[in-house]
């Protein structure tokens, strides 16, 4: 085993790492894992890291974030102060929480919990040893290690991360917060790895956030699969708050299989580089897919949320929904791709994308876009990019209301619209108040869990009271 | 003297629209102005507000002796000026309630008033909705989102009678209205007719001038008003057309 340190980010470094390590990272792979490890590592010296010449990485340059140096740990670090990650339960709301520390798994009891109702859930290295055959088949079935160099290299490396299994027929009691935290004292590279698996007739909400405890600059590769089958339901609210020196490159892939549902809200409030690639397979016929996407960004920050839905059975449906508000020199992009196959009729898909840019020195690429190769389908997207409407200011304004009032007021209508989609009301209400502080720019990666951002005590000071009477 | 225009030139990216506009308004008074389209009834309406996309190149506005034309649009409200909207802008996201109560609230600041508790803001708004026929179940929608023709001219009325405006300029309220609609509205302005306020009402047919009699009725015509007179002067107009007012221009 090594800890390297201190070094740029290379494909050089991983793959002499890997050839260094490769027993040590495959100790506890079943045959069948360690074939898919061996043909990620084999992809990913194919493909390397993904560098503007690739389409779909065009508009998001990575060299800064090379630029850096970072460390990087193939086991945790010692000293791992638990408070700071299970601080960050939302009040009032009961959850079960498990978290990761720069990508560790961290319990403070057993790593891995077999619940009453057969939910399993802790750290996915526990799972490896415990539950190998589980395991196997899910595991690596959903990522793209073929066409992207950070999904392979991070299969490759694939160690610790989180795994949640749903039985068929079980419904999770309550929601699972899943905490991911960087917490060090130098700059870091991490690589997590979580598996998520809903049953036939499952249903959970899971709550999935990415925080930043210190300003040190960090570099995440993330990758989460989540299986949901026949029938099953999961609500999934993806929330990053990181500094302004991070780059978190965050894969999720989702399959549904035959009338599975999914209802995803991905809400980034800050990071210096956020890149979100969403995959969603419908594998079965009448599965739905919804996907919400809200971004406030400012400064030099940079997001790109990349889509792509696959179509691959009839009577399925997905509907993406993604706003943002930009400010300063901030960056947007939205790239949308919705493949229709040709056997899957009646398809039903939309997608929406819309912005507001509050200065002239902010950007959007918007992209979405359709491949269809059935003549059944109902199919629509759109894209619009604009300042605030003047038409609309005028309107408040001549009813006395000021004008950075109106400003406010226009901006969080437009971004409520995605925030009243929150099903869990107080995680909405938690939301609400922290758009309304990012809209004010006082919100800051917190010292705590961005789900404390502001305590009970201390209720959000808005100009403008949205609540009902 | 509430609202002095004199000698008022504005226009638009350097087309001149108002081209020495006069108008007197005394507390007490309803005035109709009527006119062709396209010659510059809304702008005028739009550059007392306040509108910034018009440049104001000559004249002046006195509002209660004071000059308008550095007060921001929102100071303009504040003050007591309100515009009804000849298309109201659709908001998505703010409802109608919210919306008031910020507005209400912002103007109580500005006269260092304290805001008004929620159920005493609740009260006052059922005595308005009661007083404007207003049904309530428009109040937590949208603010304009989806209401046919009628119901954002209702509820422009109904946010006159929310903020009691000095000054209220109505914008072609009338236009797109069928008969029960346009009595609304032109009851909501009866009702909100008192000795210390004033209304300006913009409409290119005689119709609402049959609801709402107004004490002086101006006609403008290629930006500047050209002919003054009381009501008989909108019979006039209904009757000839605005020919004869062309024909004496040239």
């Amino acid at each position: 085993m090594q800890q390297e340190n201190k070094e740029s980010i290379t494909a050089e470094r991983f793959i002499n790492l890997y050839e260094k390590n490769r027993k040590f990272l495959a100790a506890n792979d079943t045959p069948g894992l360690k074939k898919i490890r061996e043909d990620a590592m084999a992809s990913f010296m194919n493909l390397g890291f993904p560098d503007t010449s690739i389409e779909s990485w065009r508009l998001t340059d990575l060299d800064e974030t090379f630029s850096r140096a970072y460390d990087y740990h193939l086991s945790p670090e010692n000293g791992i102060d638990f408070q700071k990650v299970f601080q960050c339960n939302i009040p009032h709301l009961e959850t079960a929480v498990i978290g990761q520390l720069n990508g560790w798994y961290v319990s403070k009891d057993v790593p891995l919990m077999e619940l009453g109702n057969g939910i399993i859930m802790g750290s996915l290295a526990e799972a490896r040893k415990q539950y190998p055959q589980l395991i196997e088949k899910y595991f690596g079935t959903m990522a793209n290690d073929a066409t992207d160099g950070f999904t392979a290299l991070n299969t490759a490396f694939a160690q610790d991360g989180v795994f949640i299994y749903v039985p068929d027929k079980v419904k999770s009691p309550k929601p699972v917060q899943l905490i991911n935290v960087i917490h060090h004292d130098d700059n870091l590279f991490l690589q997590s790895r979580n598996l998520i698996v809903l049953g036939a007739n499952a249903g959970l909400s899971l709550v999935h956030c990415n925080d930043s405890y210190n300003h040190q600059a960090s570099f995440s590769n993330i990758v989460t699969e989540i299986h949901i089958g026949e029938h099953g339901m999961l609500e999934h609210y993806k929330l990053q708050n990181l500094n302004n020196n991070s780059t978190l490159i965050s894969s999720v892939f989702f399959r549904l299989e035959a009338s599975a549902n999914l209802e995803s809200h991905y809400i980034s409030l800050n990071g210096g580089l956020l890149r979100n690639n969403i995959g969603v397979l419908l594998n079965g016929r009448h599965a739905n897919a919804n996907l919400n996407g809200l971004y406030l960004m400012d400064r030099k920050q940079h997001i790109d949320n990349h889509v792509f839905v696959d179509h691959a059975f009839p009577d399925c449906t997905s509907n993406e929904n993604f706003k943002g508000i930009l400010d300063e020199h901030a960056h947007a992009i939205f790239n949308g791709h919705v493949l229709v196959r040709r056997d899957a009729t009646k398809t039903d898909a939309r997608q929406s994308n819309k912005n507001i840019l509050l200065t002239d020195t902010a950007r959007v690429n918007s992209k979405p876009f359709l491949e269809i190769y059935n003549d059944d389908v109902k199919c629509s997207h759109g894209s619009t990019t604009g300042q605030l409407d003047q038409d609309s200011m005028f309107y408040l304004r001549q009813r006395g209301i000021g004008e950075e009032t109106a400003r406010m007021l226009l901006m969080f209508a437009f971004a409520d619209e995605l925030v009243m989609k929150i099903a869990i009301p107080q995680l909405r209400q938690r939301l609400e108040d922290m758009v309304k502080k990012r809209l004010q720019g006082e919100l800051q990666i917190c010292e705590q869990c961005v789900l404390h951002c502001s305590t009970p005590d201390h209720p959000v000071e808005f100009p403008i009271d949205m609540s009902k009477l | 003297m509430l609202l002095q225009v004199k000698n008022l030139h504005a226009g638009i990216n350097g087309k001149e629209i108002l081209r020495g506009v006069n108008l007197e308004v005394n507390k007490g008074e309803v005035h109709a102005i009527m006119g062709p389209n396209g010659t510059g009834k809304s702008t005028l309406a739009a550059v007392i507000a306040g509108r910034d996309v018009f440049d104001v190149t000559g004249g002046e506005i006195l509002y209660n002796g004071k000059d308008l034309q550095s007060l921001s649009i929102e100071d303009r409200a504040r003050e007591g000026i309100f515009l009804g909207f000849q298309y109201p802008v659709e908001i998505p996201g703010v409802s109608i309630t919210n919306f008031m109560r910020t507005a209400v609230n912002e103007i109580r600041k500005f006269k260092g008033l304290d805001p008004l508790p929620g159920g005493e803001f609740l009260r006052l708004m059922e005595e308005k909705k009661r007083l404007v026929e207003v049904t309530s179940n428009l109040m937590n929608r949208s603010v304009n989102e989806g209401f046919s023709g009628g119901e954002k001219k209702k509820n422009e009325i109904f946010q006159m009678a929310m903020l009691e405006p000095m000054l209220a300029i109505l914008d072609e309220t009338d236009s797109g209205l069928d008969i029960d609609a346009l009595r609304i509205v032109a009851n909501g302005v009866n009702k909100l007719r008192r000795p210390d306020n004033a209304f300006v009402v913009i409409t290119h047919y005689q119709r609402l001038l049959d609801h709402i009699i107004p004490d002086f009725v101006h006609v403008l015509f290629d930006g500047k008003i050209v002919k003054s007179g009381g009501k008989e002067l909108a019979l006039e107009l209904e009757e000839k057309g605005y020919d004869w007012i062309k024909k004496e221009q040239e």
